[in-house]
């Protein structure tokens, strides 16, 4: 199903005329309205009467973090604030927090894209929405709740934290879609099994998972613990919020970018080359329809690749892989690039394996070491020390050959790692302090 | 003739192990052998007890990963030589011992030795045909 047939399948060629147009009025607007803009538009040489195609956005600054740091909190702010409805602010999990802001317009166009997502998860209005996205600061939770209302499905309001609460509703209200992270999906999971609840037998259907990067084992093992098709949303409240992209329920293979609204590129994250499509690379997205908040450019550091092959969903957007993790997650070990998710992937793979992990990086001397702790299960747990151990080899083998990188393993009781309710933070580097 | 040892996963911590002699006192459960595996960073900790099924729930109750092994309990003559004709008669027939250790108490004038065998049904056929007394489980637990 698609909730804006008009849009969402909107041939390439008129879609692309449509983004050109979009984004001459943003630009336009962007240079007389945002210091930075001006500023950073002089200084690179081009004007927005230089855009004659999508192309010659390539010849734009990029706009960073560090931007919209520097302009806390509403340097950047395009409207003035009578015009204002609505302030987010991001977690500040690398340092200050960016303030965004939302016109009602753009609150009527970040609805409609979470509510382009959710049909898009095969949901109708006879749906019971359990939304356990933070509400607040957060986009997530407003986020999907404006969407499910949009839509007309039921919207269980019931944002993060109180797991055992959020079983009894999951119990006793019946709602048939689930909105998480995917290291809260688990969590209920395990917390559900734990207290003897059937997890697999309740009415839920559906999750639609997303704030941090997972792996594809993740989203098996989900399915299986919740009896749930898991589907993969992308989104960042710089961009909007939740409802940049979202998968399709049927193709389940990657997300479809809302390119009405947004413009995506791939860079080498390195170099600020533009790479073409396919190439994985770090996703940089022009807004062209916000109104209080556009970027320009924005380096998001999330890695991806944009894949331009036709859906059977009959949507015309293109779509991206599911983010393979954060260029500043990226974790360099002894001159080896490693990302928390690709770990993940590995230890998902070994039978047993729960996703409880956490990775420790050290410095000893010069020498970066790597320790990952995983936790020990009833399925993996043997009585023979030499099968613990060689489990333990195991994966460190595993990890040396598709990484390239030395670990060291180490096997600890169940639920002594930290369980997360929003986005899982599962690397401690000691580097750093 | 099997007897059954709960097996406790242990990080190599102080007070993991404190932890799980808690949770045991507090149910009124007496050990009565133990051995401790270690290596560097976890061990894992073998008990006999006098209550296998309650042991397994409380210490399962308190969030720790237990197992229960089945493990023979053999009587073992308390004089030189005595450990070497069991391991004689086992060694000859291939039988492997994973590990081994020794019961608190005697039986009148012999010592008890539990065993986890790699072929646990074959060991016990091996040393009851050596005449060798095997020690049946509800009589390893209320020794």
């Amino acid at each position: 199903m698609i909730y804006n047939e008009e849009f969402e399948t909107l041939p390439r060629e008129v879609l692309e005329a449509l983004q050109l147009k979009r984004l001459r009025q943003v630009m336009e607007r962007v240079y007389h309205t945002v210091g930075l803009y001006r500023k950073s538009f002089d200084e690179a040489g081009v004007s927005p009467e230089d855009l004659t195609s999508l192309n010659d956005l390539h010849r734009f600054p990029f706009t960073t973090k560090g931007d919209l740091r520097d302009n806390y909190p509403f340097g950047l702010f395009a409207v003035p604030m009578s015009n204002i409805v609505r302030l987010h602010a991001s977690s500040g999990t690398t340092g200050k927090s960016t303030v965004v802001a939302y016109t009602r317009r753009d609150i009527e166009t970040w609805s409609e894209l979470m509510a382009r997502c959710f049909v898009a998860a095969g949901l109708t209005r006879n749906d019971i929405i359990h939304n356990a996205y933070g509400y607040g600061l957060f986009t997530g939770g407003l986020g999907a709740h404006y969407g499910a209302e949009k839509m007309g499905a039921s919207v269980i309001p019931m944002s993060g934290g109180n797991t055992k609460r959020q079983i009894t509703i999951l119990q006793d209200f019946g709602p048939t879609a689930i909105c998480c992270t995917p290291s809260y999906a688990l969590t209920l999971a395990e917390a559900g099994a734990e207290i003897g609840v059937d997890m697999r037998a309740l009415k839920l259907r559906v999750g639609i998972l997303g704030a941090e990067p997972w792996s594809e084992q993740m989203r098996s093992e989900i399915e299986d613990k919740l009896d749930i098709t898991a589907l993969n949303i992308y989104g960042l409240s710089e961009v909007i919020g939740p409802g940049v992209s979202m998968e399709c329920i049927e193709g389940r293979n990657g997300m479809h970018i809302f390119e009405d609204h947004f413009i995506v590129e791939t860079i080498d994250p390195d170099t600020g080359a533009v790479l073409p499509p396919g190439e994985a690379g770090e996703l940089v997205f022009t807004t062209i329809t916000k109104e209080a908040f556009p970027l320009i450019r924005y380096r998001t550091r999330d890695i991806s690749r944009i894949m331009t092959e036709p859906c059977r969903c009959g949507r015309n957007f293109f779509r991206m892989e599911r983010v393979s993790g954060r260029s500043d997650d990226m974790l360099i070990i002894r001159g080896v690039n490693v990302f928390p998710s690709q770990i993940e992937s590995i230890l998902m793979a070994i039978e047993g394996l729960e996703p409880h992990y956490q990775l420790i990086v050290e410095r000893t001397g010069t020498l970066d070491t790597l320790t990952i702790k995983v936790e020990v299960s009833d399925k993996i747990f043997s009585d023979e020390v030499r099968m613990l151990q060689g489990l333990e080899r195991r994966i460190s083998k595993d990890i040396k050959d598709y990484l390239g990188v030395t670990a060291a393993v180490r096997l600890v009781e169940p639920k002594s790692l930290q369980r997360f309710e929003g986005k899982a933070e599962r690397v401690v580097d000691k580097r750093r302090s | 003739m099997k007897a059954e040892q709960i097996s406790i996963f242990m990080e190599n911590r102080p007070g993991a192990l404190e932890q799980a002699t808690r949770v045991l006192k507090d149910a009124g459960i007496n050990i009565r052998a133990l051995s401790l595996a270690d290596t560097s960073d976890f061990g894992i900790l073998r008990l006999i007890v006098n209550d296998v099924e309650k042991a397994k729930e409380v210490l399962k109750a308190s969030g720790f990963t237990v197992r229960r092994t089945e493990v023979v309990a053999v009587e073992v003559p308390d004089r030189p030589g005595g450990l070497h004709s069991i391991l004689e008669s086992l060694s000859k027939e291939n039988v492997n011992v994973e590990y081994m250790y020794a019961y608190v108490e005697r039986s009148g004038e012999n010592a008890i030795i539990i065993f986890r065998f790699d072929q646990t049904d074959a060991a016990i056929r091996i040393l009851t045909q050596k005449g060798f007394t095997v020690l049946p489980g509800d009589k390893v637990y209320s020794l």
